[in-house]
């Protein structure tokens, strides 16, 4: 579980995110929704310790997360960022590799290996993991790029719009997995901008605007009419199709 | 494997290369040969090994290929902290130190004026061309303050310092060798034992940070360990500009891998191999005694320029 309290983060100079109170349950899935700039990425950045807050803590499982020691730390959180641009030249199975860094410091053993391939397998990229991430397609980076937050296997996984680029089959294989880890007992937290797809998976919803925690709770009490129209301020409309909320903005 | 056959072969090339400059057109007593050139042949091996790993691990850090220590401007630093100190103490002063004082103290000056420097550099500015152009600027700075303090101070005194701010292979003070050689060797294998948490950080900052390595601490660390070994290649052979800058090239294109534990050895030992070779070649075959450094200047420069005018064709 991850809470902040009272949070307050700058970035150069400027403040972003303002007095943010927050619990993100385990075993739930979270999504970050609301509109650009509202400070989505900042907060999924500070929660994974890659920013320091200007002021207020953050705890993860109640210890504040920056008296953490950092390896300790990487085997209990990970996160997926944005700018997933990489310095080396790597094969998606190097990348993917790189994930098991916490646990085998640069010496796999056979169980890293065997994340490794899972993780591979997971994200559906076993037909190109000896290829060079640059001759890869976007789409097929950033899958490599969340198999490699995956292989981490840590307790938290911060993931910074991971559907990205992707096309519907991964968008949903991408979310699947997320609710599969959310179920086996970990704390997802996934920065969204499809409310549709954010309806139907998430389990918590936090909508941010302007720095600050405009809405949270369910699904059913964020995604509806008043709430989104509000967030984004713009007409939006919530139907219901087969059982499920569909946002509709046009 | 690729990556030990390659070690073995440029092994072996910076072995025959090394015999060849102990033995060729040796005349008259073989015991004096070999300790004169023995000496010699340490410090020309000491000299290649700080560059190339200094320069490797900072192309590391500042994650680009064609940024090195000495095109950023670190031996010109050292020069003025050898300037700074003739300035400070008269030439009179530093002539009299223990040249091992004097050394430590120039090296002491390089580590926290780096530090200090390219430490905020580093961690902000990752945009190529902007550290390019500091490198340059800081460059110029430094030479023109060493040009100042060299004008303000005595001629006698001036000849202090003169003798170090070009680049020569032929007379390096054998009093030092031994020292910065043995600086070097523990500086090295405490880089090359580095070489996993190296491969880590190459993916960047917040991705190493994601990992578990503490980044600014350890970026700092071997910041020191560059500048260390950037005090010692100056100290014995004066400002390199472009030779470290020929070895990363050579490496990679040898290499074609992301792993230090092949990088780091890889690129130290063809950067002896080249040195030793062409060293053997100009003063023992072409009997033309101070040109090696303006050969491999301009090879270096060479290089320097097809890769940024190639960066610019992509």
């Amino acid at each position: 579980m991850i809470e902040t309290r009272a949070l307050s983060v700058h970035l150069t100079g400027k403040p972003v995110l303002h007095d943010v109170s927050l619990s993100l349950p385990r075993g739930k899935l979270t999504a970050l929704v609301g509109p650009n700039g509202a400070g989505k990425s900042t907060l999924l950045t500070a929660l994974g310790r890659l920013i320091a807050p200007a002021s207020g803590e953050i705890l993860l499982d109640c210890v504040p997360l920056n008296t953490i020691p950092a390896p300790e730390l990487a085997l209990r959180l990970s996160i997926l960022r944005q700018e997933g641009a990489v310095g080396p030249r790597l094969t998606v199975r190097d990348l993917v590799s790189f994930g098991r860094y916490p646990h085998s410091h640069g010496r796999l053993g056979v169980t890293d290996r065997a994340e490794v391939e899972r993780a591979i397998d997971r994200l559906d990229l076993a037909a190109f993991s000896d290829r060079y991430l640059d001759t890869l397609s976007g789409g097929q980076k950033q899958r490599a790029q969340i198999a490699m937050v995956l292989a981490q296997q840590t307790d938290v996984i911060l993931l910074d719009e991971p559907l990205n680029n992707l096309d519907l089959a991964h968008a949903r294989r991408v979310m699947r997995i997320a609710r599969q880890e959310a179920e086996a007992g970990r704390t997802v937290v996934v920065v969204l901008h499809d409310l549709t797809v954010a309806a139907a998976y998430a389990d918590h919803l936090v909508a941010l605007k302007a720095g600050r925690v405009a809405a949270s709770g369910r699904p059913d009490q964020v995604v509806t009419e008043p709430v989104l129209s509000d967030l984004f301020d713009t007409e939006v409309t919530v139907a219901e199709v087969g059982g499920r909320r569909v946002v509709l903005t046009l | 494997m690729r990556g030990a056959s390659l070690i073995l072969l440029a092994a072996l090339a910076l072995l025959l290369a090394c015999l060849a400059f102990l033995s060729l057109g040796a005349r008259g007593d073989w015991g004096f040969v070999l300790m004169f050139r023995g000496t010699r042949l340490v410090a020309l091996i000491t000299v290649a090994s700080a560059v190339a790993l200094s320069t490797m691990v900072f192309q590391t850090l500042a994650a680009n290929r064609i940024l090195t220590p000495a095109i950023m401007g670190f031996d010109a630093l050292f020069l003025l902290g050898q300037s700074g100190l003739v300035f400070i103490l008269s030439g009179v002063g530093v002539a009299m130190l223990n040249p091992y004082l004097k050394f430590g103290l120039e090296t002491g000056v390089m580590l926290v004026a780096a530090l200090a420097l390219f430490g905020a550099l580093l961690r902000r500015g990752r945009g190529i061309s902007r550290m390019i152009l500091t490198g340059i600027v800081f460059g110029i700075l430094f030479r023109s303050l060493t040009q100042l303090l060299n004008r303000l101070i005595a001629p006698s005194e001036f000849s202090v310092v003169q003798s170090a701010s070009f680049a020569q292979f032929t007379a390096i003070p054998a009093n030092l060798t031994w020292v910065a050689a043995g600086g070097t060797v523990l500086v090295s294998a405490w880089l090359i034992a580095q070489h996993r948490r190296l491969d880590v950080m190459a993916l960047g900052r917040e991705a190493a940070m994601s990992l578990g390595v503490r980044y600014d601490r350890q970026a700092r660390q071997m910041l020191a360990a560059v500048a260390l070994l950037v005090s010692v290649s100056t100290a014995l052979v004066g400002p390199i500009v472009f030779f470290g800058l020929l070895v990363s090239a050579l490496t990679h294109h040898l290499a074609r891998s992301w792993r230090h534990a092949l990088l780091l050895p890889l690129s130290a030992l063809v950067a002896c191999t080249v040195l030793v070779a062409s060293q053997t070649l100009f003063e023992r075959v072409l009997h033309l005694q101070t040109s090696v450094a303006v050969v491999i200047e301009g090879l270096g420069g060479l290089v320097f320029l097809a890769m940024i005018l190639r960066r610019r064709k992509s």
